[in-house]
């Protein structure tokens, strides 16, 4: 515990961006502060993530990213005892004003979650569910092309083309997180977020779920949270070090992983602890 | 940092002789298999007695679903049937003729030295009050068979059914018993002529309740208790469902929604009878709804029945994984929309379980309809809601209640077709499990 030093806690500057900003900001933070009841799991986070960029959120287990990346589609709305404080904008408008309807917030902000979790539905049915229910398509013929290429663009296609009606739960893990990643991209959101994504998997269907983010950031906004920082360097251009709820650096993946600026993040990356 | 603390050694132990240590194992197996032989023994109690329920009640039963009747030579000559008898207009009408006194001539017929006036009227009373109804029917129903002498089945009384079927014995004395001596002689006569035979009891499932047990059937009281189930499932299940889909996904978590979960416990254990008083207060007297109508009874059961399917329920949505809520909600579903397309599917094979085992608590209940005038006797089969019925259990309750010896076995009769119902049921709920078992 000696990493920890008390003088440590708070080196991170209060309120001032730790980036220099872009012009193509797709979310920003700012002082962001989540509370679980009494928990403050959150501390005054900023943080800016870029369009079309994969931003990799790091961190120890309990540090607050994973709740962080709920904060980006409210998806902490659902848990009653949590509380959100500061202004995170999508496109520069305030997703925590009450005149936001969280659920079209997560249209447009999608998410794939830790474990594989496909509808026990058919393969089709998963990835036809989103745009049915926002009326996307006007046609049958229509629905199965939006079906179709985001299968494709997924990746899954060629594996699951000769049965698409077949269970979503009959698939590998790897093709079920695939299958997520397709249902989330077939309603067509800006931003894309994964938490932890391939935690549950094995390599191989990292090494396809990594090649596939890689793809995909052409098209969205991704950020990931990830306990394996071989991942963050591999698919990510930013990366964000989280700390005991508070952001202590953020910068180029490649500046934080060779040349980090502070001690914690040197210590978490050079696997001191973690 | 860990520093490295070197592991203290563990504290010494005596070594353990080997003896000891083979002792202490044998003992331990010992206690298993007697730990193992309780089980067993508890298991094989319950099935027993299990057994032992059905047996009796079956072999008390079997023979309800038998009737003798006796062959009758009755001649129906068509100036005897076609009688004008009550017609102002002269007209000839079969509805109007004494089949009683067809039957009793046919069967004096049989015993010519049966003169005496009270000698009569017990050979008479050998035959069902019903046989004269079921022969006018016969003869309205197939008018082809008026003329002639025409062989006809003619129902017995109970008692001497009950003699035939060996369930009253002549070995009491005579004054002990509702059969009488010369009765025992004319029926062991008929019986060694061949003119007795028995025949599957249709009557027992297409009749109403009677006073003559012969006469006595369950489609009244099956019929009730369907209505009842109906009325129970149709309002239970939606006001369960949606009780439990709020308090399991929109209740706020405080000290209102935790007294309202308790008090749900707590009413699941309120005894059946609280809830026919209850019934009684609200309904019949409060809202002035007829007395013995299944209608009534169904909300009384679905008060009754509305905990368990609430518990049954919030268990069963409590069941479906976060992981499923989130996935809808991540892909912009709204609360309403990830709870009727993916929560409330996946936990429907639970809820549907709960509600059928709630259901056949519900069709085997008969102290709260007591309350309600369901204990009422009941001829006529329900047509209506609003027609007094009564269900199968209060059926049975009557019958048992009864002091003719015939409503012993059909009592017993009714009780294998309810225990057939709830069988049915359950089995039906545990095959609802099996086939939609969670699937996430």
């Amino acid at each position: 515990m000696s990493l920890f030093a008390k003088d440590d806690a708070h080196l991170v500057t209060q309120g001032e961006p730790l980036l220099v900003e872009t012009a193509c900001a797709k979310l920003s933070a700012r002082n962001v502060n989540v509370f679980y009841g009494e928990k403050h799991a959150i501390k005054n986070v900023t943080l800016d993530i870029n369009c079309n960029e994969v931003t990799a959120l790091i961190g120890p287990s309990g540090c607050g990213k994973s709740t962080f990346l709920r904060c980006l589609n409210r998806m902490n709305d659902t848990i009653d005892t949590c509380r959100v404080t500061g202004t995170i904008t999508l496109d520069g408008e305030n997703i925590y004003t009450p005149k936001v309807d969280a659920v079209y917030l997560r249209t447009r902000v999608g998410m794939v979650f830790q474990k594989p979790n496909p509808f026990p539905k058919s393969i089709f049915e998963n990835v036809a569910y989103g745009p049915r229910i926002h009326g996307l398509t006007s046609s049958r013929s229509e629905l199965e092309s939006v079906v179709l290429t985001s299968l494709e663009r997924a990746g899954l296609l060629e594996e699951v083309s000769d049965r698409l009606h077949a269970s979503g739960i009959s698939l590998s893990g790897g093709q079920q997180q695939r299958l997520c990643i397709a249902r989330a991209i077939a309603v067509s959101p800006e931003v894309i977020l994964m938490d932890e994504p391939c935690s549950a998997l094995d390599p191989i269907a990292t090494a396809k779920i990594e090649e596939l983010i890689d793809e995909l950031q052409h098209n969205f906004t991704i950020v990931i949270v990830t306990h394996s920082m071989q991942q963050a360097a591999r698919v990510s251009q930013r990366t964000a070090f989280f700390h005991l709820g508070e952001l202590v650096e953020c910068g180029g993946t490649e500046q934080i992983f060779t040349n980090p600026v502070h001690r914690l993040t040197q210590g978490y990356i050079t696997g001191r602890f973690g | 940092m860990n520093s490295r603390i070197p592991p203290t050694p563990l504290p010494s132990l005596s070594i353990q002789s080997a003896q000891s240590l083979r002792a202490r194992i044998r003992r331990r197996h010992v206690a298993e298999r007697r730990f193992r032989f309780y089980g067993f023994a508890a298991m094989f109690l319950t099935l027993a007695v299990l057994v032992l329920v059905f047996v009796s009640i079956l072999s008390k039963a079997y023979t309800a679903f038998q009737e003798n009747v006796l062959s009758l030579t009755i001649s129906l000559d068509s100036a005897s049937i076609d009688s004008t008898k009550g017609s102002t207009t002269g007209q000839r009408n079969p509805l109007t003729a004494e089949y009683r006194k067809l039957i009793q001539t046919a069967l004096a017929g049989l015993f010519p030295a049966v003169t005496d006036r009270h000698e009569r009227h017990l050979l008479f009373s050998l035959i069902s009050e019903g046989a004269p109804y079921a022969l006018r029917a016969l003869v309205t129903r197939q008018q082809a068979k008026i003329g002639g002498d025409r062989t006809v089945d003619v129902l017995l009384s109970d008692e001497a059914d009950q003699f035939l079927k060996g369930h009253i014995t002549a070995h009491v004395y005579e004054t002990e018993r509702k059969i009488k001596d010369l009765q025992v002689t004319w029926l062991k006569e008929l019986q060694a002529r061949g003119l007795i035979h028995s025949r599957f009891n249709i009557t027992l499932f297409t009749a109403g309740d009677s006073r003559e047990p012969e006469l006595a059937g369950i489609l009244g009281a099956v019929t009730g208790s369907f209505y009842l189930v109906i009325v129970t499932l149709s309002l239970s299940f939606p006001v369960g469902v949606a009780s439990a889909v709020y308090l399991e996904e929109f209740a706020p978590r405080n000290r209102i929604t935790d007294l309202i979960e308790v008090n749900i416990n707590n009413l699941a254990a309120v005894p059946s009878v609280v809830f026919g008083l209850l019934g009684l207060a609200i309904f019949l007297n409060g809202l002035r709804l007829p007395r013995s109508a299944p209608l009534v009874g169904g909300f009384v059961l679905s008060l009754l029945i509305l905990p368990t399917i609430i518990i049954a329920a919030r268990a069963a949505l409590k069941a479906v994984p976060l992981s499923i809520r989130e996935a809808a909600l991540g892909i912009g579903a709204s609360k309403m929309q990830s709870i009727l397309h993916h929560v409330l599917p996946l936990a429907m094979p639970g809820i549907m379980t709960g509600t059928i085992l709630g259901l056949a608590h519900a069709l085997g209940e008969s102290a709260p309809l007591l309350m309600i005038g369901m204990v009422a006797f009941v001829v006529d089969t329900p047509v209506t809601l609003l027609d007094p019925a009564t269900v199968l259990p209060v059926q049975i309750y009557l019958w048992a209640d009864s002091p003719e010896r015939a409503f012993l076995e059909r009592t017993a009769a009714a009780i294998v077709v309810l225990l057939g119902f709830l069988i049915a049921m359950n089995t039906i709920a545990v095959m609802v499990r099996i086939k939609f078992e969670r699937r996430w």
